[in-house]
């Protein structure tokens, strides 16, 4: 397939394809890091993760049309803000679940599956009575539009580059929480030994609270970013949720450099494949090897050595 | 909860709608039908119709909730705006059309299953609704086995023909052909790229596509891609494209993905004023959610846009905005949602009855004066005789018509040499 080409035109190719790949892997990772601290965490599956990604995207929604409208000398910079409120937003919201919902599950791990996924259909239908069923278009300031022109043939887009940094940042960010911060400790603790957590004396209560909470705060970030690069609608959600599971299950639940790894290994497989033969077909060869490795290996990539 | 739904609507609406309708010409040229001279129920409903001296009642059966949403929203807005318009206008063989709303719920056989209540319980005597080829095939058995009428909007597949439907929309070939003709032409493109979503529509529409470019065009179609529904990342494919460089790309992708698409094709480098991108899924609806910057440049094949310059067109969009709200915008499939009402009123009118035989009979050969696409008329196949349109989207997320047939196309819902 590669005859009519010249070498030029192939390297070049290769190397946008490469940062295809790699844009991917940060999209994965990024929208996979709260659920897996959730999941991985807490244990609770999590069907309305897609729905807090969305409640970060309508935020940023919202914050662009407030500086469109009352602060346009600011706009450029709008989005640093919408994403912080996201995170708010989307943070709130998952401490109020959590104090509403998920604290009366904690010992029925799979009935948070039913009541999380019966919460994603109320968000998705408060979205639609909210802002319309129609999706909404979020304005992006110029200088995040279009590509960066690195030689006369490989253009690098943007966006593409603001969400691999803000991944970057976001899992130091959080690496640097549980594994070095006195709450992250708390948190492993009570992962490890909930009874003996308590017993020394660590507010187990609060440490699920503001880790679910931390959890949806991320996917509102994920969300708020990824209005650079899908759509905005009640349902949009739903569209990342698959992926989502695929990759933090795919990497071991508990694992934080799991999901990463898997992340990794999922985006290059899949974006390579698409290369090579055409997008439908690129997926089901992806979950054909998922679904192979995980037959091996059913605990994931990466798995905690936990004593049961 | 329809009914309620109903009345809560009817009244503000009708309200505003009265006070526009002085500025509705069309409606006035339409031949008004008055009370005085309706029919007896008797002789105009042998079937046992929903049909009372004063009132007959009629379906909407749309998905006001779930994923189609999105969509068929616009349907829902323009087929109650075309049911006040006629009641204002002394209604239909004398009679005020009352409509029950149900919803679909973007589950097909919710849609069958709703459409047998529509017509079973309330004996509705035609249905509005539908909008995916999904839920259109899974209420086409109910309407054939309770005789029933639908009037469908969407732009289809086609391969399908029934006596219970009239499909408002364009069905493939009406759809494609004359775009692509006016592509070749006028760019002389002479390769082509398919990109898709995987599922029916787009490739019976690529099939058809893919053949006329190669059998009639002379022209090559030098890569074909199908993502499967809902996908969000188009960076392999969007390389592809520019290794293949093509002189068009040609788009039937759907929903989120073509949000992701455009978005992303943005973000590559790719300048739809440089490179020409030929869409038949992108109406002013889908802009709202892709943003006019993220598209402006590109060519759409439809048979309607929003800024179509004539006085149907005129009176129209005033009234959709004054009953739904300024920044509503109207795309393809709502003017084609909006004309159900109509030809459906224009065909008992013609038949004298509400019977469904009769109906089904009288609708080859019905024209609609009034429609905003300017003009149309029911072919023997019942789908529609309509022009086929190319339009330019701008920034403001509106299409600037940029060619038109000179006359209607015929409906062909099985071409010949296309399958």
């Amino acid at each position: 397939m590669f005859g009519d080409y010249s070498i030029g035109d192939l390297g070049s190719i290769f190397v946008m394809q490469g940062f295809a790949g790699l844009i991917l892997f940060s999209v994965y990772v990024l929208m996979a890091l709260g659920l897996a601290i959730i999941f991985g965490q807490m244990g609770v599956i999590n069907m309305a993760h897609g729905e807090f990604m969305i409640l970060g995207a309508y935020v940023t929604w919202m914050t662009s049309n407030f500086f469109q409208s009352y602060l346009p000398s600011l706009f450029s910079g709008y989005f640093f803000l919408a994403m912080i409120l996201a995170f708010l937003a989307s943070g709130a919201l998952g401490m109020l679940v959590e104090w509403v919902l998920i604290r009366h599950l904690y010992k029925r791990p799979l009935d948070t599956l039913l009541a999380t996924w019966g919460l994603s259909l109320m968000l998705q239908q408060a979205y639609r009575s909210i802002f319309g069923a129609r999706e909404v278009g979020v304005e992006l300031p110029q200088w995040m539009l279009g590509s960066l022109h690195v030689t006369d043939s490989i253009e690098v887009p943007i966006n593409g580059v603001f969400v691999m940094g803000l991944t970057v940042l976001i899992t130091i960010g959080v690496a640097y929480i549980m594994f070095r911060s006195r709450w992250g400790r708390q948190v492993r603790a009570v992962v490890q030994n909930r009874i003996m957590a308590g017993a020394v004396g660590i507010n187990t209560a609060k440490v699920d609270r503001y880790t679910f909470a931390l959890g949806c705060g991320i996917a509102g970030v994920a969300g708020s970013a990824f209005t650079m690069i899908g759509s905005t609608g009640p349902t949009s959600g739903q569209l990342y949720i698959v992926d989502t599971f695929l990759v933090v299950v795919f990497g071991g639940a508990a694992s934080l450099l799991g999901t990463i790894a898997s992340a990794f290994s999922i985006s290059q497989t899949q974006s390579t494949l698409e290369f090579f033969m055409s997008g439908s077909m690129a997926k089901v060869l992806t979950l054909l090897a998922v679904v192979g490795i995980l037959m091996l290996r059913p605990q994931g990539l990466f798995a905690l050595k936990v004593r049961k | 909860m329809s009914d309620e739904a109903n009345k809560g609507l009817l009244s503000p609406l009708r309200r505003k709608l009265l006070m526009g309708m002085a500025a509705v010409p069309a409606v006035t040229m339409l031949p008004r039908a008055s009370f005085a001279q309706a029919p007896a129920t008797s002789a105009v409903n042998t079937t046992g119709l929903a049909v009372t001296d004063t009132e007959v009642t009629v379906g909407i059966l749309h998905s006001a909730t779930g994923t189609m949403a999105i969509s068929e929203t616009g349907s829902i807005e323009a087929e109650k705006l075309a049911i006040e318009q006629i009641n204002a206008a002394g209604g239909v063989l004398g009679r005020k059309i009352k409509f029950i709303q149900e919803d679909g719920a973007s589950d097909w056989p919710t849609f069958a299953e709703k459409a047998k209540k529509l017509l079973v319980n309330d004996k509705v005597a035609a249905i509005m609704g539908c909008w995916t080829s999904a839920s259109r095939k899974a209420v086409l058995p109910v309407m054939e086995q309770y005789n029933g009428m639908l009037y469908y909007p969407t732009f289809y597949e086609g391969l399908e023909q029934s006596k219970n439907v009239i499909y408002t929309g364009q069905e493939a070939t009406q759809q494609i052909l004359a775009g692509l003709n006016w592509i070749a032409k006028e760019k002389g493109a002479k390769s082509f790229f398919f990109i898709g979503s995987d599922y029916i529509w787009p490739r019976t529409s690529n099939k058809i596509a893919r053949k006329h470019v190669e059998n009639v065009l002379k022209g090559k179609v030098v890569g074909e891609e199908y993502y499967a529904l809902g996908s969000t990342q188009f960076n392999s494919v969007i390389n592809k494209i520019k290794l293949t460089k093509p002189d068009v790309i040609f788009t039937d992708v759907v929903g989120g993905s073509n949000v992701a698409f455009y978005k992303q094709l943005k973000a590559a480098g790719i300048d739809l004023s440089k490179q020409p991108l030929l869409t038949i899924s992108v109406t002013e609806d889908e802009i709202d959610g892709i943003g006019g910057e993220n598209i402006a440049g590109a060519y759409a094949c439809m048979k309607y846009f929003q800024s179509l310059d004539n006085p149907n067109n005129k009176a129209f969009v005033p009234a959709f905005k004054k009953a739904w709200g300024e920044k509503t915008v109207i795309g393809d499939v709502t003017q084609a949602a909006y004309l159900g009402p109509w030809l459906w009123k224009l065909t008992v009118e013609k038949a004298g009855s509400f019977d469904v035989d009769k109906i089904a009979a009288a609708s080859p050969g019905v024209e609609f004066k009034g429609a905003p696409e300017g003009y149309v008329r029911i072919h023997e196949n019942h789908h529609l005789w309509s022009k086929t349109r190319v339009g330019r989207a701008k920034l403001d997320g509106q299409f600037e018509l940029i060619y038109e047939t000179a006359d209607l196309v015929e409906p062909d819902p099985f071409p010949k040499g296309y399958q």
